[in-house]
């Protein structure tokens, strides 16, 4: 599963599992933080957001009322870390009546087996 | 096999902190290397000085910092950890349990990249 | 792969969800909160027992006795201590389902 690079700089399948509504709880924000610093480190960094995790992605978020950072511009900057693989489970989505079009960013909706079948690929899943 | 540790959420609120060190010790026992700990989140309280349990508690941030005598390195993430008003030194005076150390999300990443296993224990 | 879930089924949705995503070979630990949904007769108990029929189902032994429900899981799970934990992360790259 681990990849070797020709400078041997092992690069390790990491993904993040975001099931957690934004804002309610520091979890997801702190995730996107963690994922930054991986991406750095050059890792195959993917996310994958489930259950509740979708709402992370939701469009038209505006915390200023509530003066909490919000950190939805992140995500529209994953793509400069090359951070690109971001799947997110469909019945999740369906589930809470959104589609693709309510997303900040693009994404590849995936079924529940297919995401499990990638999961099963990881050298490291870190939940949150 | 090489195992590291996360723990996101605070000792006593949950038992997070609890089934790691149970897990930690079972895991040396039997011969594995737990190398690192790492505290992010609320985890972070783990290794505050400051924690004076009753006596008929278990003592977490002892135990830590006993495992952080015998080897396996505990971390606590330093963004999670200044937002939350545990600081390594400051006027002179050490704030955390001995033998813990405060560090940035890329010893996470690390361990992440050296671990055979990288096991998260939270809430 | 090791499917860890440590909430109860009737607090957050982890088992429910993590059963979607449970592949061939894969097992299913549950701890701490997690092991009220092994426990026999409740509203959840038929998600683990559907997951028995292909995947093996442990429970960790001091979660299940802290919480009074010896003798009263699912027929057909296995229950481990923390060594056997370990055994299973040994053998399983591990998915925590917080």
């Amino acid at each position: 599963m681990t990849e070797e690079y020709e400078d041997d700089e092992v690069v390790k399948k990491i993904m993040h599992i975001i099931r957690r509504a934004p804002h309610g709880t520091i979890y997801s924000y702190e995730a996107l933080e963690t994922v930054l610093i991986m991406a750095a480190y050059d890792q195959d960094v993917s996310m994958a957001f489930i259950d509740d995790g979708v709402y992370t992605l939701k469009k038209d978020q505006d915390t200023s009322e509530l003066e909490i950072k919000g950190y939805m511009k992140t995500f529209t900057a994953l793509d400069d870390y090359d951070v690109e693989k971001l799947y997110v489970d469909r019945q999740s989505l369906e589930e809470r009546g959104l589609t693709e079009d309510d997303l900040i960013v693009e994404v590849e909706v995936l079924d529940s087996a297919a995401i499990g079948k990638l999961m099963g690929e990881q050298d490291t899943i870190i939940p949150n | 096999m090489k195992i590291g540790v996360q723990i996101k959420d605070g000792p006593y609120n949950h038992q997070a902190a609890d089934t790691a060190y149970q897990f930690i010790k079972a895991a040396r026992k039997k011969g594995h290397e737990v190398f690192a700990v790492f505290l992010y989140h609320d985890g972070v309280y783990n290794i505050t000085k400051y924690s004076e349990p009753p006596n008929d508690d278990r003592h977490i941030a002892n135990r830590w910092s006993e495992l952080g005598a015998e080897g396996v390195t505990i971390y606590a993430c330093i963004a999670a950890a200044k937002r939350r008003g545990i600081t390594n030194s400051k006027d002179g005076e050490q704030h955390i349990m001995p033998n813990t150390e405060i560090t940035g999300l890329g010893q996470l990443t690390d361990m992440a990249i050296v671990a055979d296993r990288l096991v998260t224990f939270g809430d | 792969m090791l499917h860890m879930i440590n909430q109860s089924p009737f607090r957050a949705p982890s088992i429910e969800t993590a059963m979607r995503f449970i592949q061939a070979a894969d097992v299913v630990l549950l701890t701490e909160d997690g092991v009220y949904g092994a426990q026999s007769s409740q509203k959840y108990a038929d998600l683990i027992k559907n997951t028995m029929a292909n995947n093996e189902v442990y429970v960790l032994g001091p979660d299940v006795k802290a919480r009074g429900l010896e003798g009263k899981l699912l027929d057909g799970i296995k229950t481990v201590d923390y060594e056997g934990f370990v055994d299973l992360v040994e053998k399983h790259n591990v998915n925590t389902w917080l």
